[in-house]
């Protein structure tokens, strides 16, 4: 498996999919070989590293799983891959990079910087653009399936970044290639689609004999947007897997409800949906407050428009959350709402849900396809979202109802469902050969 | 002769503490003490002890000749009361050598005149009490924040009573006049206008330790025959600048300190023709040469000496409606406890820092600016208000 992993509490929904899958595919008996990008290490293990499964173990504090993590093991290659990165992005990353290459770690609590500082602080010497980085890694891919022959039977490759890598390891093992769609360069970029990604990531379908998509959503724009046969894409949908142990009581300070978007403020998680919003609710509604939780480019955008709506004394911004603080977020809100553009999947609402929290999704997001106990709105239709808003703040009922059976639908989905469908997709890629 | 009018702002906003959604309803401690403490302390020895000490210096030395006048605002007091009494004791001093005027000013530095005239009017009353305490005097000539002055502003600092009011000598304003004289308001005509003549004001302020500058290095006798020059016209010569600009905006090395020491003397010799006096004995002792119209509000602030770099974009209008909304609740409540964070919530700085034009006065915006961005402070600026909004509505509940 070519992809990532990162501890769940540090990165976005791709490392923490990719992580859950794992675990699912191991209780299924899938033994796993992960081959992954890796910053973290120092010189001496810059080409191939082969961490055994106790190290694994120690490091997510997990003995009591150990069956699975003997099931898993790690290949690191030290290479300057980050995941959602676009070439422009990285580009631009790879310079502040440069800029503080002294700095380290950083403490700044805006956006995803310490992700990205602390993984270049020990590489970014080479690879001086992302494609070349990409290339490298498939590089490496190729040796390590030449390395492993005989040792495994399917390939899978998460997300553009790994699929040369993916195309590579086939090419040399001739064994079947799954590549499984987390996002595609559409959600990404809106219809300012990086060719050279979108190419890639074409490409990497092209070569593969089944890909998977996150969502119906995604499978769609992968059979009209990339042109790839409908038979080879399958859908699944990413599930959720919560820390054991119910969340702990916080102490409210406000006594107004809460009604929440967390996520990155860009244009594709329609953050000025949810203002337009806002303004309508409060026009109605008195004993209400909105919050905004994240950072993006159109923060100050947002912050001017809520200004000349004149709510801000109602409506609220936190800036990044990170670790405690967003599960504290989830704590203190009485409503979440995810006016999403365009979402392949999108894993907030389920952890909003699990906190007790009823949820307002865009239909345009792939989280949509699996939900019952969760309103749905056209992301764009502020009337709904602001009547949904309402609703849920005005009847106890109506909220009582879709927390407690919203609670009852996410603890439902299970990572093992969804490997179950993975091992499936496997079976099948073996025979198509 | 030619009068001289030295006019010195002193004046330390309270800054808020990082005031997150989570401390909503949990704490009510709006203020970063660590930082205002720090700061005020830091300017306290750069700038007023050795300031005032120069000043006491050169009233003693040339026996009532040389004469200046001060305003000092409400937190900028507060806080000296708090942390740097010496500082208020060396004002004081300088206030019983007679040759030094205490201005009134509106209390908590705010931007009342431009929100609601009986806020304004409360302002001006109790800075004109606090005054009259610390320092002895009643004040009869005001300064408004930031020189805020327009026709409307004009007629109710009239009506208070006050003989003599300053304001920015803008050049949209003045047109061909020159600021070099005493001017009348237009709404009230009894009021008398001194105008700030901002080249000779910003030459100290601004221009001092600017090595680009052409006239760098600046000396006393170079700057007296400017004020002397023939060239200068008028009677009168406003030298109206923020205290700070001693020690604090030009560092002692720039010989700022060296440069005022010799000033008095140098521009008192016969020659020159010159003479110091204070606001209100300067503008008693000539007469205005005409009426001054200026019907929306200028202020000394920026390249545009108007409103702008506290009030005008989407931020600071909305932070400052929803602010001067809540004055009622205040004024009901009347707690002083209440009042005290009203108070402190109304400085013009808070307003200052959520400006989003960054073209030839950036430089400025950002020197004085604790926060990274506009938007930051902003953000800040509207938790603790959205907090102090709620705590009011409990109060008056309980009430």
């Amino acid at each position: 498996m070519f992809g990532w992993e990162f501890p769940p509490h540090i990165a976005g929904g791709l490392g923490t999919a990719t992580y859950g899958l794992t675990r699912g595919l191991a209780k299924h008996g899938v033994e796993i070989r992960m081959v992954v990008p890796k910053a973290y290490g120092d010189e001496d293990q810059r080409f191939v590293r082969v961490v055994n499964a106790s190290d694994v173990v120690t490091r997510f504090g997990d003995e009591r799983q150990r069956e699975i993590w003997d099931r898993m093991t790690f290949i690191e290659i030290d290479s300057n891959l980050i995941p959602y990165a676009s070439p422009e992005e990285w580009e631009l990353k790879r310079e502040e990079w440069a800029r503080n290459a002294e700095g380290g770690l950083s403490e700044d609590p805006t956006g995803h910087k310490d992700l990205w500082e602390g993984r270049f602080s020990f590489s970014g010497r080479y690879g001086e653009n992302l494609l070349e980085e990409v290339a490298r890694y498939a590089m490496v891919a190729a040796e390590v399936a030449r390395q492993m022959e005989g040792e495994f039977d399917v390939i899978h490759a998460h997300d553009w970044l790994t699929y040369f890598a993916g195309i590579a390891a086939k090419a040399v093992s001739g064994k079947p290639l799954v590549v499984h769609m987390h996002a595609t360069e559409f959600d990404r970029s809106g219809e300012n689609v990086n060719q050279t990604v979108y190419d890639i990531e074409r490409a990497g379908m092209e070569a593969a004999d089944r890909v998977i998509a996150v969502s119906n959503l995604t499978r769609k724009i992968v059979i009209e947007k990339y042109g790839i046969p409908p038979e080879k894409v399958v859908a699944v949908h990413n599930a959720v897997r919560f820390a054991s142990g119910t969340p702990e009581d916080v102490e409210r300070g406000v006594e107004d409800k809460i009604v929440t978007f967390l996520g990155r403020i860009t244009y594709q998680k329609g953050p000025d949906y949810f203002v337009e919003a806002a303004a309508k609710v409060l026009k109605r509604l008195p004993g209400v407050r909105f919050v905004m939780a994240g950072s993006g480019d159109m923060m100050n955008h947002v912050v001017r428009r809520v200004a000349a709506l004149g709510i801000a004394d109602r409506f609220h911004f936190t800036g990044f959350l990170k670790g405690d603080d967003v599960h504290k977020m989830f704590l203190l809100s009485d409503v979440y709402v995810m006016p999403s553009v365009s979402e392949p999947f999108g894993i907030s609402p389920l952890e909003a849900m699990r906190s007790n929290v009823p949820v307002i999704i865009s239909k345009q997001s792939g989280v949509a396809e699996v939900l019952e106990y969760a309103v749905k709105v056209d992301y764009w239709d502020v009337d709904a979202m602001a009547d949904a808003i309402y609703a849920l703040v005005q009847y106890p009922a109506l909220s009582k109802m879709f927390s407690a059976k919203g609670l009852e639908e996410v603890t439902g989905l299970k990572w093992d469902n969804a490997a179950a469908k993975v091992k499936r997709v496997y079976e099948e890629a073996i025979r198509s050969l | 002769m030619k009068t001289v009018c030295f006019y010195f702002q002193v004046h330390q906003p309270m800054r808020l503490r990082k005031y997150r959604f989570f401390d909503m309803g949990k704490s009510h401690n709006y203020l970063d003490d660590a930082a205002n403490r720090s700061i005020l302390q830091k300017v306290a020895r750069r700038c007023y002890l050795p300031m005032n000490a120069l000043l006491l210096r050169l009233i003693e030395e040339n026996k009532g000749a040389f004469r200046v006048t001060f305003s000092v605002s409400g937190p900028a007091v507060e806080q000296f009361r708090a942390w740097a009494p010496e500082v208020l004791d060396s004002f004081k001093k300088l206030a019983s050598t007679g040759c030094v005027e205490f201005l009134a000013e509106t209390y908590s530095h705010s931007l009342s005149s431009l929100a609601d005239m009986d806020e304004f009017r409360e302002e001006v009353e109790r800075h004109r009490r606090m005054i009259h305490e610390e320092f002895g005097q009643i004040p009869t000539a005001f300064r408004n924040t930031e020189l805020i002055y327009s026709d409307a502003i004009g007629q109710e600092v009239a009506a208070m009573g006050f003989s003599t009011m300053l304001a920015e000598g803008a050049k949209h304003v003045l047109g061909w006049k020159s600021p070099n004289y005493l001017y009348a308001g237009a709404s009230d005509q009894r009021l008398r206008l001194l105008l700030r003549n901002y080249k000779l004001s910003d030459d100290i302020a601004f221009r001092f330790s600017n090595r680009s500058w052409d006239e760098w290095p600046l000396t006393a006798e170079k700057y007296v025959d400017w004020l002397s020059d023939p060239q200068t016209p008028g009677e009168v010569i406003n030298l109206f600048m923020d205290y700070e600009t001693f020690g604090e905006h030009q560092w002692a090395d720039s010989g700022i300190f060296d440069f005022f020491a010799a000033l008095p003397k140098a521009a008192l010799r016969k020659k020159h023709g010159l003479e110091f006096a204070t606001v209100s004995e300067t503008s008693a002792r000539y007469q205005p040469v005409s009426v001054l119209s200026c019907p929306h509000p200028m202020s000394w602030a920026d390249e545009e000496r108007d409103i702008t770099a506290w009030l005008g974009n989407e931020l600071q209008d909305e932070a400052f409606r929803k602010l001067y909304s809540l004055r009622s609740k205040v004024k009901t409540l009347a707690s002083p406890d209440f009042d005290f964070v009203w108070s402190f919530m109304q400085n013009s700085d808070h307003f200052y820092y959520m400006a989003t034009k960054w073209l030839s006065d950036g430089d400025v915006h950002t020197y004085f600016n604790p926060y990274g961005s506009a938007y930051e402070a902003f953000i800040n600026y509207m938790n603790v208000l959205a907090d102090f909004s709620v705590e009011l509505d409990k109060q008056l509940v309980t009430q």
